[in-house]
């Protein structure tokens, strides 16, 4: 009889309050509908930043005369001695020769021989260390001023500088505005929820205190409130998705082919979205509402 | 009568027969402090057998207030003992307070029904908390809203009433668990004067079929025409204890006992200090 009672008790009271009701409803909705639409943004915009980072790449030209096993002996050096360094690929001359021609065929068989030299693409292991990685392959002079290679054969170590800390100061400050904006609209939506609920509970303090005058108990007192909150919280999550659904469907599915951002490979499907953002509707609700409580049940 | 009839019953079996039942009500030096200088009460000794009709006066802030708060433990004494019905109080740990709580009916000024519940709903909740059955819920409540005469306003809500019905409403809520002992903090203060009587009547109805009632109040006068024992408060103390049963027939109908309250006041006895030096000479 008990769980039927709670279950009557919250639906009563929920029809019985019926703009509080929907006011917290409504709040679930609007919070979650944000959420839902951001968490895509945030992901696109991060997995966009991360790509570009992932170009940043220091380049090692060798001597021109360098022979097989200095390649090899680079290499080898490259692999195991040098911090930083997360892929290495050899772009023999040939390779290098054949590349550029094809980007400028006439300036090329002009020129007749081969004027590139063996280079080593090294890929750092975090981007933000590309610059730290070339300042491992330079040994400082020990007479000062410059710096030369820390190795014989290697000619030059670039890493198109300007560009490099360009690229990783952009995409961090997008990251840490999408972080800081992310964090603004969880504290949001956590705020505006238990507001809300603190509201359309403080109507009802009087109620709560003649239950317990009654001699009701705390958990006869909560269950039908923490019912209500799941119920409403529910509804607000299941009226929200629904609305991203639709939206996805009319308004982004059109675009994506159009825009490289909306189609980024990296987002949350919208399956796993939708039963994320009802479990934490469901979730914030019913624990809002019980933690709320407590505060009236100390009569 | 029915309801009087099973309510006796009740109360009786409750009662363990042949045990020397203890005082409903005992206060033993009991003060409550506020703060450092605000005092509710102060150094309370009391007691109410079982059946009494006490009333317990003084004026606003005198402590009647906090004594009530004592007795349904919203509150905890700073010091001394209270027993009802021979428990301790303070041995009564927190979740065990609703429990308690239904062991007492309790009767408010401001009436505190559940706004968006009807009448028969609000007395059914007294039941429901105690997980009563519903088939029991269905036999009892109509039952006590009859004794209460609020038979045909069962499915009107609390806002549909008069202060006076709204008052009865209580009662019968407090009543339809046959708690032992019934508590009303100015049951009167928001009703006039005619109505106050009906209400007056119905907790002495109720008293009548064995439950112990204690009602404070602030109208000393109407307390005095009913000639029952009164408790004065004045400033936390507690300035008289006066039995005044012998002034009316304990047997009193309740027709009788409404004209009563209409009558004029005896004057009342109050503890003076000459009462005090006459007791040290007499003991």
């Amino acid at each position: 009889m008990k769980p039927g009672f709670f279950i009557k008790e919250a639906f009563r009271s929920i029809s019985r309050n019926a703009i509080p009701s929907f006011a917290a409803m409504a709040s679930v909705l609007v919070t979650v509908l944000v959420l839902g639409v951001f968490i895509p943004v945030v992901q696109a915009t991060t997995g966009a930043a991360n790509e570009v980072r992932s170009r940043v790449l220091v380049d090692v030209y060798l001597k021109r005369d360098a022979t097989q096993q200095d390649a090899a002996r680079v290499k080898a050096l490259l692999n195991d001695n040098v911090a930083h360094v997360g892929k290495v690929e050899f772009v023999s001359k040939a390779q290098a020769y054949a590349q550029e021609k094809r980007r400028n065929p006439e300036a090329y068989t002009l020129l007749g021989t081969n004027p590139l030299p063996d280079t080593f693409r090294v890929t750092p292991d975090k981007p933000d260390n590309a610059l730290a990685l070339r300042n491992a392959l330079m040994h400082p002079n020990v007479s000062g001023g410059g710096s030369s290679p820390i190795d014989g054969a290697i000619d030059s170590v670039k890493n198109r500088k300007d560009e490099t800390s360009k690229i990783l100061t952009a995409t961090r400050v997008v990251k840490l505005a999408m972080g800081a904006l992310a964090i603004l609209l969880v504290v949001a939506s956590i705020l505006l929820i238990s507001n809300t609920i603190r509201l359309s509970l403080f109507s009802r303090r009087r109620e709560v205190e003649v239950m317990k005058l009654v001699g009701a108990t705390d958990s006869f007192i909560r269950w039908p409130f923490v019912i209500e909150g799941v119920v409403l919280g529910a509804l607000g999550g299941v009226l929200a998705v629904a609305l991203l659904g639709v939206g996805k469907v009319a308004l982004l599915d059109p675009l994506a082919s159009d825009f490289a951002l909306i189609a980024a490979p990296k987002t949350i499907g919208l399956p796993l979205l939708a039963a994320l953002l009802l479990l934490a509707s469901v979730g914030v609700s019913a624990a809002g509402s019980s933690i709320s409580l407590r505060k009236f049940l100390r009569v | 009568m029915a309801i009087v009839e099973r309510h006796k019953q009740e109360l009786e079996r409750q009662a363990a027969p042949g045990d020397r039942a203890p005082a409903v009500v005992e206060f033993r030096g009991v003060s409550k402090q506020y703060g450092p200088t605000d005092r509710g009460i102060e150094d309370a000794t009391f007691s109410v057998q079982r059946g009494e009709f006490v009333f317990l006066v003084g004026s606003t802030g005198s402590g009647k207030s906090t004594l009530m708060k004592l007795l349904i433990k919203e509150i905890d004494p700073t010091a001394g003992t209270i027993r009802v019905a021979g428990r301790d109080l303070s041995e009564i740990t927190r979740k065990k307070v609703p429990f308690y709580r239904r062991n007492i009916g309790v009767v408010f000024q401001d009436f505190k029904l559940l706004p968006d519940r009807t009448v028969y709903d609000n007395v059914a909740y007294a039941l429901q908390v105690t997980g009563r059955s519903r088939k029991e819920i269905r036999a009892k409540v109509p039952d006590i809203l009859r004794l209460t005469g609020l038979a045909t306003k069962l499915h009107s809500f609390p806002d549909q009433l008069s202060g006076g019905e709204q008052q009865r409403v209580a009662v019968a809520r407090a009543f339809v668990n046959h708690p032992p002992l019934l508590l009303a903090d100015e049951p009167t203060g928001n009703l006039d004067p005619e109505t106050s009587v009906g209400i007056m009547q119905l907790l002495y109805r109720i008293n009548r079929t064995g439950t112990t009632v204690l009602v404070a109040t602030h109208d000393a006068t109407m307390v005095d025409r009913m000639r029952r024992r009164v408790l004065e408060l004045h400033d936390g103390r507690l300035i008289r204890d006066e039995y005044n049963a012998g002034y009316a027939q304990s047997d009193l109908n309740t027709a009788e006992f409404g004209a009563l309250l209409r009558e004029p006041a005896p004057k009342p006895r109050r503890r003076s200090v000459t009462d005090d030096i006459d007791d040290i000479f007499s003991s």
